[in-house]
């Protein structure tokens, strides 16, 4: 039984990526008017509303540099709130144009469901908060610890991984929520919380007393999160890809949405000329026009700014992570124009 | 010597206490069993309502455009969250970031409260209720989704994939439950029909509906369907959610209706019969009218039961209004408010079923006038 419903389920998913890869997506979306962009929608930081109701985070932000990048126009964007389960389904079937809802990179997705992973916008990886007052200084000192954990997630499974692999016991305590894990923390039901660094930085945050707890240094899981396609359509995964190096490269370029008109006049550098489209024609072969990255850069900014927008507040700091550029000490490296 | 009539003085009265006080220890104290758990109620009370008191209401904070004056004022309930995104949490992402339309869904929501008023209570006389029923269910939906959605007569679009809050909450609950009464009357009459194919086709469709949870149904409709359908052909999110809430909801519906059914007398069959009415004009003119009449209150246990129901088309990412105050708390601005957002959509759920409950209790009362009378 349960083999004829993996059948149904895959002659289903085979059809449908029949049918939507044919697409011209650039097409459909210029014809359309907006970007459809599937985001989650409640996460902070990567894409919630803010009080005006506009989508704001890192995610939401390759959603309006795409609409920047082919129309110019940065607000053409529709937001189409998706859960864990739906997501692959809604960009298969075509109801949403690209997928930018903090989506982890690996191989059973990428060469099984039929999508294509861009590039990386967060590199994100499972960690570990503890109370300063244990004395702990590394995730090795952490045998026999009790740890407080969010059910039925990925991480639960890294951490029983990783405490195998080092030899190590610990006693799980599962919660449901987000916010009940911190309070057990808080409580004292446990002395240590693992969950992806994102979001220890943002539980660490929201602590009564932020001081009393530390983010251990060391990362078990790697969790590269990134904009993610349609199989079969490669010159739409080549605008959402080279929107969100466009972005990249104008941070290591130190262009931003506030210097680039004072730039675009003064500017000889040859690499800075070819994004703004001083120089050259980069837009003919992507299908956009000649200053999309420069549109981008005008109305959405370097992924600097988009960092510091909206993840700096959260507590989270750029320097020293992965996420900095591969100049100051990170892995974020963007190809030439 | 005449004997003095000396008056026995009265006895006392049987309990001297005032009559509170007979009351007390008639409710409260009247054996050691109810003594304790009178003093344990009190002292739970005594321990939940100042403090519950004081965080939602007395130190709350009531005001404020931003999260500062909630981060200075930890031990109240920050309300200024759910005040600053009231909107977005009503009416959707749409409506919250384009304030100026707001009054399209507030001029549905106004025209709704009155129909279901007009229809619900007794005051207008029954032709024109009937002409305004008809309105309610041809008319009336047109107009909501040309309004709310616009598009047309230069309103601006408000996408259904930006609808939310409990504008949706309502139109999913409100369209279900109107849109499965007919189909559910149809399905109620065919189990109960003599022709075994009509019979059997029903029972099947009943019992496969009920047989389901909801949120296995609108997973189905929403991961499997564009799945199976071509890519070209795409069947809005919230009509989906929509069609499958219908369906669920039908089921129900015909059960209830079934039992009433089920309660009129073989006599007014035939009594029909015998007057040589056609099987339309039994069930039309006789039966259901009848049978109706004794199911509203079943009906509308189902309907509070669906209405609740509808915060598990959060699973499809449809934001109802649960998920659109659980957004607040998880928004840059507002996080940590959990709690908050928690309790308000609990409100709103709650005055809205306590409403359904009341007014299903006030025909329960007036049909046992009738059937006293």
């Amino acid at each position: 039984m349960k083999k004829l419903g993996i059948l149904a389920l895959s002659v289903a998913m085979a059809v449908g990526f029949a049918s939507a890869a044919s697409a011209d997506t650039l097409a459909d979306v210029k014809k359309r008017g907006v970007v459809r962009c599937g985001v989650d929608g409640g996460l902070a930081g990567f894409s919630a509303p803010d009080d005006k109701g506009k989508m704001q985070g890192i995610d939401a932000d390759v959603c309006y540099a795409v609409a920047a990048a082919v129309f110019g126009d940065a607000s053409k964007v529709e937001f189409i709130s998706l859960t864990a389960k739906e997501r692959f389904t809604a960009l298969s079937a075509g109801e949403i144009d690209m997928l930018s809802r903090n989506t982890t990179h690996t191989l059973r997705r990428d060469a099984s469901l039929g999508v294509d992973f861009t590039y990386y916008n967060y590199i994100d990886g499972q960690g570990f908060l503890v109370k300063k007052a244990i004395g702990v200084k590394s995730a090795l000192e952490l045998s026999g610890a009790t740890i407080c954990i969010q059910s039925g997630t990925t991480t639960e499974r890294n951490l029983a991984a990783y405490f195998r692999a080092k030899k190590m016991d610990y006693t799980p305590v599962s919660y449901d929520t987000s916010v009940q894990t911190r309070e057990g923390f808080e409580s004292g039901a446990c002395d240590v919380l693992t969950s992806d660094k994102s979001q220890l930085a943002a539980i660490r945050s929201d602590l009564k007393d932020p001081e009393s707890a530390m983010v251990l240094p060391e990362t078990i899981s790697k969790e590269p999160l990134g904009p993610v396609v349609r199989q079969g359509d490669d010159a739409w995964a080549n605008i959402v890809r080279w929107s969100l190096f466009a972005m990249i490269n104008a941070d290591e370029l130190g262009v931003t949405s506030k210097n680039v008109d004072e730039i675009a006049k003064t500017t000889e550098e040859f690499q800075i000329r070819l994004m703004l489209g001083l120089e050259g024609d980069t837009g003919k072969s992507l299908g956009l026009s000649k200053d999309w990255a420069m549109q981008i850069i005008k109305q959405v900014g370097s992924y600097g700014e988009s960092y510091t927008r909206h993840l700096v507040p959260l507590g989270l700091a750029r320097e020293g992570t992965l996420n900095a550029l591969w100049t100051k000490g990170g892995i974020l490296y963007a190809p030439p124009f | 010597m005449a004997k003095v009539f000396v008056p026995t003085p009265p006895s006392p009265p049987p309990n001297s206490s005032t009559p509170a006080i007979q009351w007390l220890k008639r409710n409260f104290f009247n054996s050691p069993f109810s003594i304790v758990m009178t003093l344990l109620s009190v002292y739970v009370i005594w321990s939940i309502v100042p403090f519950a008191l004081n965080w939602a209401i007395l130190d709350a904070t009531w005001t404020g455009t931003d999260r500062t004056g909630c981060d200075a004022n930890p031990d109240g309930a920050c309300w200024a969250a759910l005040r600053v995104r009231f909107w977005q949490v009503m009416l959707g992402r749409f409506y919250g970031a384009n304030p100026e339309e707001i009054w399209r869904p507030l001029v549905i929501f106004a025209l709704f409260v009155v129909i279901a008023y007009l229809l619900l209570s007794e005051t207008l006389p029954g032709e024109y209720r009937l002409y305004l029923g008809g309105f309610a269910l041809i008319v009336f939906p047109v107009l909501t989704y040309g309004l709310i959605h616009g598009g047309m007569f230069g309103l601006k679009v408000a996408a259904t994939s930006q609808w939310g809050g409990f504008m949706l909450t309502l139109i999913l609950a409100v369209g279900g439950i109107v849109l499965a009464f007919p189909l559910g009357i149809v399905l109620a009459l065919g189990r109960r029909s003599s022709l075994p194919v009509v019979q059997w086709l029903s029972i099947t469709f009943i019992e496969f509906w009920r047989a389901n949870p909801l949120i296995t149904i609108l997973f189905m409709a929403s991961n499997l369907l564009p799945l199976f359908l071509p890519s070209e052909i795409e069947v809005d999110k919230v009509a989906r959610a929509l069609v499958a809430i219908t369906l669920f909801q039908s089921a129900y519906t015909a059960e209830a209706i079934r039992g009433g059914l089920a309660s009129i007398p073989k006599g007014q069959f035939e009594a029909a019969d015998s007057l040589g009415f056609k099987y339309h004009h039994t069930m039309g003119l006789i039966v259901l009218p009848q049978a109706l009449k004794v199911s509203i209150p079943a009906i509308v246990n189902t309907f509070i039961a669906l209405f609740k129901d509808t915060t598990l088309v959060g699973i499809v990412g449809l934001l109802d209004v649960f998920r659109m105050a659980q957004t607040v708390s998880r928004s840059t601005e507002w996080k940590g408010f959990d709690y908050e957002t928690y309790i308000f959509s609990a409100l709103i759920f709650f005055m809205c079923c306590y409403g359904m409950s009341r007014y299903s209790q006030s025909i329960e009362r007036k049909l046992n006038r009738e059937h006293k009378d």
